[in-house]
């Protein structure tokens, strides 16, 4: 039983998990709850035990599509998200292997775009990700080349705008 | 009336025709959006994966320059909206993530402007019966559903808009447009969009089970108010039959009237043109 564990996440998301009855409408609406190890409940419950190893190491974590709807319908007004995502942040800093790898690389690519070039850029975020997923290479080359013929996916980025004061808010923030 | 407005990296890219219909339909209103200077991405679904601070920091550069413009800030993503209105509440409510964020961006938060989704300005600034009053082609015989997607409605203490489980407004604006518009229970259902690529076995079913009950509701079409939403809706179907989308701006254009309209249809993935002409909605 990690309680360190437990009042990280609790001061991370700032939520009180002692006020989870365990009535499990967060897992009933969630979307992802299908393909999870475990649903956003048993999730908490884990937490509020300490049961460090399982919490990190799930793919549940890093599922969590942030649609909110646990948040919206828990009766006692836990921000299930926000310990999703305080769990997502501590098992970096832990270094635990994150269990949907893809998702992960998803979310470095995207924000390191964004720090260099202060905007998303399609383009180079969608041929890194091809680069270095696991996600067979052919997959969504048709949807890829379909929104290039139509002009969405431009080439070269726009022109940067605000670079140094977006690269100063990530020194500042991480 | 003049409005700040934050178009977000989508309305440059994947949701070319999302821009271009928002600001024309707008105009023909008399509603002016004025793009943020040198606005930057607001973080979007990944920021907060590593940073509440990072999370809030990045929208807030964008209101920092909403505040020296003096503005409400009209936002047209449902995930930027969420983003900017989560920066805007925490530092609202919160006197030490607001130092927090002010010391990260650089400035202070003492004049507050609105952010405010597009399709609250056209309910609460311009309302139906005047949208009514200026329609040159009632939509009639489309047969839609409305669909919202998460986060214009969710969390509903950041969203602060409309019903997180039935929302009406867009409705509301469709049947002004003459749609015939269908219920359904899924409206605010999530379709995946932040998985799309990384998990796209899953988003798959999650869309599949989208479009099978608007079919089921009797709609011909989705109508969207979210570019992930959409894209995602566009690229994520796997039966041969596939339901077209269309952003609720597109529909407000036609139904004003506007020529450009035209160019829209054919930045879609899923061709709404053969639907369109079959209602003589389209050339």
């Amino acid at each position: 039983m990690d309680l360190a564990f437990r009042d990280e996440i609790r001061e991370l998301s700032g939520q009180d998990l002692g006020a989870c009855y365990h009535c499990h409408k967060c897992t009933a609406g969630c979307p992802m709850a299908g393909s999870m190890q475990y649903g956003p409940a048993w999730i908490i419950r884990q937490v509020a035990l300490g049961e460090a190893a399982e919490a990190l190491g799930s793919r549940d974590i890093w599922l969590c599509s942030g649609c909110y709807t646990c948040a919206t319908r828990c009766p006692n007004d836990i921000d299930v998200s926000a310990v999703i995502d305080a769990l997502r942040q501590v098992a970096l800093r832990r270094r635990v292997s994150a269990a949907e790898r893809d998702a992960l690389l998803f979310h470095r690519l995207f924000l390191g775009v964004v720090e260099q070039l202060g905007k998303s850029h399609e383009a180079l975020m969608l041929g890194l990700f091809k680069l270095l997923s696991h996600t067979p290479i052919y997959q969504d080359m048709g949807a890829g080349a379909g929104l290039f013929l139509r002009g969405k996916v431009p080439l070269l980025p726009e022109r940067p705008a605000g670079v140094s004061e977006v690269k100063q808010i990530f020194r500042r923030s991480l | 009336m003049s409005y700040s407005f934050y178009p977000g990296c989508s309305l440059h890219s994947t949701g070319l025709e999302y821009g271009r219909s928002t600001t024309a339909a707008f105009a023909q209103l008399g509603l002016e959006l004025d793009e943020l200077p040198e606005w930057n991405c607001c973080g979007a679904s990944s920021a907060h994966v590593f940073s509440h601070t990072l999370a809030l920091a990045l929208p807030a550069r964008n209101l920092r320059i909403a505040q020296e413009a003096g503005k409400d800030l009209v936002v047209a993503c449902a995930a930027c909206y969420n983003r900017l209105r989560a920066a805007d509440r925490s530092m609202r409510s919160d006197p030490e993530m607001r130092k927090r964020v002010e010391e990260v961006v650089g400035f202070t938060y003492d004049h507050p402007i609105q952010v405010r989704p597009t399709l609250a300005v056209l309910a609460e600034d311009v309302g139906w019966e005047k949208v009514s009053g200026q329609i040159k082609r009632p939509l009639a015989g489309l047969k839609v559903v409305s669909y919202y997607g998460c986060l214009l409605v969710r969390p509903p203490e950041i969203a602060g808009f409309d019903n997180p489980n039935d929302p009406q407004v867009m409705p509301g604006l469709l049947r002004a447009l003459g749609a015939q518009v269908m219920s359904w229970s899924n409206a605010t259902d999530c379709c995946g969009a932040g998985l799309s690529l990384s998990r796209s076995d899953v988003v798959r079913e999650l869309v599949g089970r989208l479009a099978d009950r608007c079919l089921e509701a009797g709609a011909q079409a989705f109508v969207t108010a979210c570019p992930l939403c959409q894209v995602n809706i566009e690229m994520r179907q796997s039966k041969p039959e596939k339901v077209p989308s269309f952003y609720f701006t597109e529909l407000l254009g036609l139904a004003l009237g506007l020529p450009e309209a035209e160019g829209w249809w054919g930045k879609h993935l899923i061709d709404p043109r053969p639907l369109l002409r079959s209602l003589s909605l389209a050339q």
